[in-house]
């Protein structure tokens, strides 16, 4: 079952099978749907073999980076006697983003038997859930499943029967985007502003509280027990394109579509087919300008570049934009790009932490120059001067807020130059007249 | 949003306590999920705000005091977050998204209909009865089901125009 729709026929139904289906929100429901089996084999396998499988199933992080999880696992050091943490990045706020939500909404034990999972893995006896503090309705769901998890034993001393114990618990962030960069959720976690850190060190160093720490997405964990359970070479095998892009992923689809809403697919599928055939296409009358396939932080493809991109890490990048998070955000051509991009702009300069110069002068001026040229009064040099700007925000910050605004900026520019000139030189023609 | 009617100088009002009783013992009990007390700072903030509907300057001092930390640097962190309220705001508080996505599927028609049926007129207004605080919002994760609107602890999908009134008289 899909949610808000049925699942399509074309869409390999995995982490989503149960979205729409409230009876799976329950332990018992949980375990009829044959949940908490795959933390009950990860214990007998050892933490070495659970991360070699999470390594060989090629999963990466559906966060927005696309680091291989194993990997990650494996930097956590081992037998050194610190407490290790666990941190599930909940923060979803990605604009375009909105799949980890329905996976708490829907599935809270399938989230709980992931972080069981990589938790005994990764030698943490605690996970914190940092969920963002705007997603209200899940406060009550996640506690009522840990509520029903502890007293089923699967979470707290000796999850079921064993020497493991983990403890579970939900920290609600309080309205943030940057908090979705993991050092800026644990600077949250800890009870600090958001800021984010420079790294090194990395957080299987000296993340939470100071101590060895890994921080994993919400899909990513969700799909650890299926590969727990059904294998690395299955998970492989999910693969219509890249070799180094494996298994299924969520990808949320918004603005001018007309299904927009959450499809699963495997790695590889064709990006045209899930905005025209799954997601409905255009409205009636209606032609596709552009979309931005990872979250808003990606440079925008046109239509033309839509054509032959396949959804996973490589075929993305090789049309010069980025998987990140699955987020489509789909415009038809009723879309002004000048506008729509500095409502992405005006976002992150509302988000900034403003601890780095570029990102904090960066995105505020670039939100002023683009009012600029909205309200008529661009002049000539305004969009080499935001191509300057540009480049001095990119690369040159403790993260990537301050290269995320410059993104849609700079492909803007350079993809619908056009109606830049426009609005400037409309701008123009009053004073011309004037004269 | 406007921050304008803080309060700040002048003779401090009477504060009545928030961490006393059940609420103390419920941060206390909250304590043993963290290692240190600081970690502490945002769930006593936010059980502020759930006890008194906002985080004053003495609730601020207040929460310095049981965790061991400076008013100032409790203020700090305090005003990095959006969700803590400054100042007081309406019965209702009403938290509107027009990030692009869902700019691009009507929110800022929405927003209107919204800042016009409540009476707040602008953005970060109480409305004169005191009924609503309206406030526009960075993307609150629901961009498939624009435009999502928070009001209180209510997460409602897909609002537009249309659904406006019936909507806001559940909130009286």
């Amino acid at each position: 079952m899909g949610y808000p729709h049925p699942s399509h026929p074309r869409e390999t139904v995995v982490l989503s099978k149960h979205f729409g289906d409230p009876g799976a929100r329950t332990f018992d429901g949980w375990v009829q749907r044959g949940g908490y089996q795959a933390i009950r084999q990860a214990l007998g396998m050892g933490r070495d073999a659970l991360i070699e499988l999470v390594k060989a199933s090629g999963l990466r992080g559906r966060g927005g980076a696309g680091f291989p999880t194993g990997l990650k696992w494996s930097f956590m050091p081992k037998d050194d006697g610190k407490p290790h943490y666990l941190v599930c990045n909940a923060d979803e706020s990605e604009p375009g983003t909105f799949k980890d939500r329905e996976i708490m909404r829907w599935t809270p034990h399938q989230l709980i038997e992931g972080c069981l999972i990589e938790a005994f893995a990764i030698g943490a006896e605690r996970v914190y859930i940092f969920v963002r503090g705007e997603f209200t309705e899940l406060f009550p769901i996640l506690g009522r499943a840990l509520e029903e998890a502890y007293a089923n034993n699967a979470v707290g001393r000796n999850i079921f029967g064993s020497q493991t114990s983990v403890d579970i618990v939900v920290h609600r962030g309080a309205g943030a985007y940057i908090c979705g960069e993991e050092t800026a959720l644990l600077n949250a976690l800890e009870g600090k502003r958001g800021n984010p850190r420079i790294k090194p060190p990395f957080p299987a160093q000296a993340g939470a509280f100071g101590m060895p720490t890994t921080v994993n997405n919400v899909e990513t964990l969700a799909a650890v027990p299926h590969i727990v359970l059904r294998g690395a070479d299955w998970y492989k095998g999910l693969c219509l394109g890249s070799p180094k892009s494996t298994g299924t992923k969520l990808f949320s689809v918004c603005g001018h579509v007309q299904r927009p809403g959450n499809y699963e697919l495997t790695m590889g599928f064709p990006m045209k087919d899930l905005i025209f055939d799954l997601a409905g296409g255009m409205r009636p009358g209606r032609t596709l300008k552009a979309v931005i396939p990872g979250g808003s932080s990606v440079p925008i493809l046109t239509a033309g570049e839509v054509e032959g991109t396949l959804l996973d890490y490589e075929s993305i990048a090789e049309k010069g934009s980025m998987l990140g998070s699955g987020g489509m955000i789909v415009m038809d051509d009723s879309t002004d790009m000048v506008k729509t991009i500095w409502r992405y702009v005006k976002f992150y300069a509302h988000e900034s932490c403003a601890q780095c110069t570029q990102c904090r002068e960066g995105t505020a001026w670039t939100a002023k120059i683009l009012e600029r040229i909205l309200a008529g009064q661009g002049r000539e040099g305004d969009l080499q001067l935001l191509l300057d700007l540009a480049e001095n925000m990119t690369g040159k910050t403790i993260c990537v807020l301050s290269d995320s605004c410059a993104a849609p900026v700079v492909s803007g520019i350079r993809k619908f130059r056009h109606e830049f000139e426009a609005y400037i030189s409309r701008s123009r023609a009053p004073a011309l007249a004037a004269v | 949003m406007s921050h304008s009617a803080a309060a700040g100088h002048g003779a401090p009002a009477e504060h009545d306590p928030v961490f006393t009783g059940a609420l103390r013992a419920r941060l206390d009990a909250l304590g043993a999920n963290y290692p240190t007390r600081q970690a502490l700072l945002l769930p006593a903030l936010w059980m502020v705000q759930e006890a008194r509907g906002w985080v004053s300057e003495p609730a601020i001092a207040e929460v310095a005091e049981v965790l061991g930390l400076t008013p100032a640097y409790v203020k700090g962190v305090l005003t990095f977050y959006t969700m803590y309220h400054t100042h007081p705001v309406g019965r209702h508080f009403v938290q509107v998204c027009t990030t692009s996505p869902c700019g691009l599927c009507g929110a800022e028609e929405t927003l209107q209909a919204i800042l016009r049926e409540t009476g707040c007129g602008e953005l970060g207004a109480t409305s004169p009865d005191g009924r609503f605080t309206v406030v526009e919002v960075e993307c609150l994760g629901a961009c498939g089901f624009a435009t999502p609107v928070i009001i209180d602890e209510d997460f409602i999908e897909s609002v537009t125009p249309e659904r406006v009134p019936g909507i806001l008289a559940r909130y009286q």
